[in-house]
């Protein structure tokens, strides 16, 4: 297996871009309706950093990702239903490829979700709703996510379900057990018991970055990618090697790093086009266990 | 998504036809095998292609190996063979959940120890990928895209400025490729496009038991793509896996015509159309 990647003593790898497949947009900037306890951008109802992005943005991103020949569209914030053009915005992303959009669901009322149902219906291409939820209940969801935010939550699924929709919904490690196979097999069965008769759940590991130092801790000293030595098997297997997301201050190199002020790679996508050095903590995150924010 | 196989490719070119049919992932289905062969002859065409992951899931892996032999259909590699041929540990599908992995790992333990050696020898020497012109077409035939072996081009994930993208980059008109176990094409222009052959090996999800391949001819300045629909003694396939001790899930699919397993890495828009 040919490497690729590879550092000088004592220095973090590249990760090159071997296609630009996956294009995301920080769609609602750092704005959320909660505030989660663990939330790696620490988005919250009061944390402007980050813009939100309209459709003409939007747009011409859009006509430079149509010459490159991108795969996939990423959107997520912050919350993306608090940005008043969401729709038109992600009907213009299906007008040209497949399309998921991370939400908590709080905002997915009947008539938003019958109008992704017609977005869906509108489009060749797929539309993936991804909810996330940290817990089976309130009780081990809500000290996370914020009291009250489970029954809203699972109200926004339902409304997708009754409008033939089927989230993927997302949980991470921060739910003791999820990732274990008896924590996976009762999460299915308990989004089969909320009305989702074909349950697809993607298991995600915390990463220690925003809110989530206070709740746990902040990377230690060791968990970096130092003089680590990247096969291509491996570089193909991180997000950066493939994908690259729009925020209002620039484009970046992945969702996980729109804070992270080296991860800021252009204005524009031809300017990113080029490898990136693997130096972030939460870079080790991604290779150690295998991160993957693709749904 | 780079060629990750770690080596460059073998590419032979096949030369000029007017009519060739594509047969995708067979999984052991040499009951539907013999009879797409029978229906392609009944169509004349010039050739016959198989384009990979001729074990898998089904019973008697070496019997769909012997009849792609003595009928000298064309092969490429696909994930299952170039594993079986290195001696990998695993069939290196590219699925991404724990019960996708479970089925696959059963699946491909069954196939690597009954396959002869002999033909796991024959799969190491077959090329990854095909090069043939189809009337004045350019035609690419690989197993998962051009790019990867195991990258999966579904009809709802794969969108009209990727494949221009595939075709611009891989200097070619055409790419024909299965891996997905869907069928389904799409043609920019006339000749300038994607087949995906689908597959033998098991039903298309849609609750027919009929499997496909796709048949392909030279029309005026493009193709024509005709997906034929195979049907074939399932009940006796699904009776056969069961002997062999294969999960009951698998003869299920064979006898539903509905997906039971793989279910993790469809995504939401063909998810929709199956029963699980």
């Amino acid at each position: 297996m040919s490497a690729t990647g590879a550092a000088a003593a004592g220095e973090h790898p590249e990760a090159p871009l071997f296609a630009l497949d996956v294009l995301w947009f920080h769609v609602a900037g750092s704005l959320c309706n909660l505030e989660c306890r663990h939330c790696f951008v620490s988005a919250s109802p009061t944390n402007h950093r980050f813009g939100m992005l309209d459709l003409a943005t939007v747009k011409r991103h859009l006509r430079d990702a149509e010459h490159l020949g991108v795969k996939e569209y990423y959107f997520t914030g912050g919350e993306p239903f608090l940005n008043p053009e969401i729709l038109p915005i992600l009907e213009a992303a299906l007008g040209q490829g497949p399309v998921s959009v991370l939400t908590n669901g709080l905002l997915i009322r009947s008539g938003t979700a019958r109008a992704l149902r017609r977005l869906w219906d509108g489009s060749p291409y797929s539309l993936d709703v991804r909810i996330s939820v940290d817990g089976w209940d309130a009780a081990s969801n809500d000290p996370i996510r914020g009291e009250g935010s489970f029954e809203r939550i699972l109200a926004g699924v339902r409304h997708l379900a009754a409008a033939g929709l089927n989230p993927v919904i997302t949980v991470t490690e921060a739910c003791q057990g999820a990732a274990s196979s008896a924590g996976r097999a009762r999460f299915l069965d308990f989004l089969r018991e909320i009305g989702l008769p074909k349950p697809r759940l993607k298991v995600m590991p915390l990463l220690r970055l925003g809110a989530e130092t206070g709740r746990t801790r902040a990377y230690a000293a060791w968990e970096n990618l130092r003089g680590r030595t990247l096969s291509r098997d491996e570089a193909a297997a991180l997000g950066c090697s493939s994908g690259r997301i729009v925020t209002s201050e620039g484009v970046s190199v992945c969702p996980i790093l729109v804070d992270s002020p080296e991860a800021r790679m252009g204005s524009s996508l031809e300017e990113t086009l080029r490898p990136f050095r693997l130096s972030h903590s939460a870079c080790y995150t991604c290779h150690a266990e295998g991160l993957s924010c693709r749904t | 998504m780079p060629d990750v196989t770690g080596s460059s490719p073998v590419i032979v070119d096949a030369g000029e036809m007017r009519r060739v049919a594509f047969l995708g992932g067979i999984y052991s289905n040499y009951l539907a095998l013999e009879r797409a062969l029978a229906l392609a002859r009944e169509r004349c065409v010039d050739a016959v292609f198989a384009l990979g992951d001729f074990g898998a899931f089904g019973p008697h892996p070496d019997r769909s190996v012997e009849i792609l032999r003595e009928a000298g259909v064309f092969a490429i590699q696909g994930n299952y063979e170039e594993s079986l041929a290195s001696g990998a540990d695993d069939c290196h599908c590219g699925y991404t959940d724990p019960r996708d992995d479970h089925f696959a790992r059963i699946s491909y333990d069954y196939t690597r120890d009954n396959t002869a050696a002999e033909h796991q020898r024959w799969m190491g020497t077959l090329p990854g990928h095909i090069r043939l012109r189809i009337g004045g077409r350019r035609a690419l035939l690989c197993h998962g895209s051009p790019r990867t072996i195991n990258e999966f081009l579904w009809r709802s994930m794969t969108p009209d400025p990727f494949i221009r993208r595939l075709l611009r980059d891989h200097d070619t008109d055409l790419v024909v490729c299965t891996h997905t176990g869907l069928h389904w094409s799409r043609f920019l222009e006339p000749g300038r496009g994607v087949v995906n052959c689908g597959a033998l090996g098991r039903p298309a999800n849609d609750g027919r038991r009929d499997v496909w391949f796709a048949v392909v001819e030279a029309e005026g300045e493009g193709v024509r793509c005709d997906f034929v629909p195979v049907a074939y003694d399932s009940e006796r396939l699904a009776r056969e896996m069961e002997d062999e001790g294969l999960p009951p899930e698998f003869s299920t699919t064979i006898r539903t015509g509905y997906w039971t397993t793989c279910l993790e890495i469809l995504p939401a828009r063909e998810r929709a159309l199956g029963r699980h």
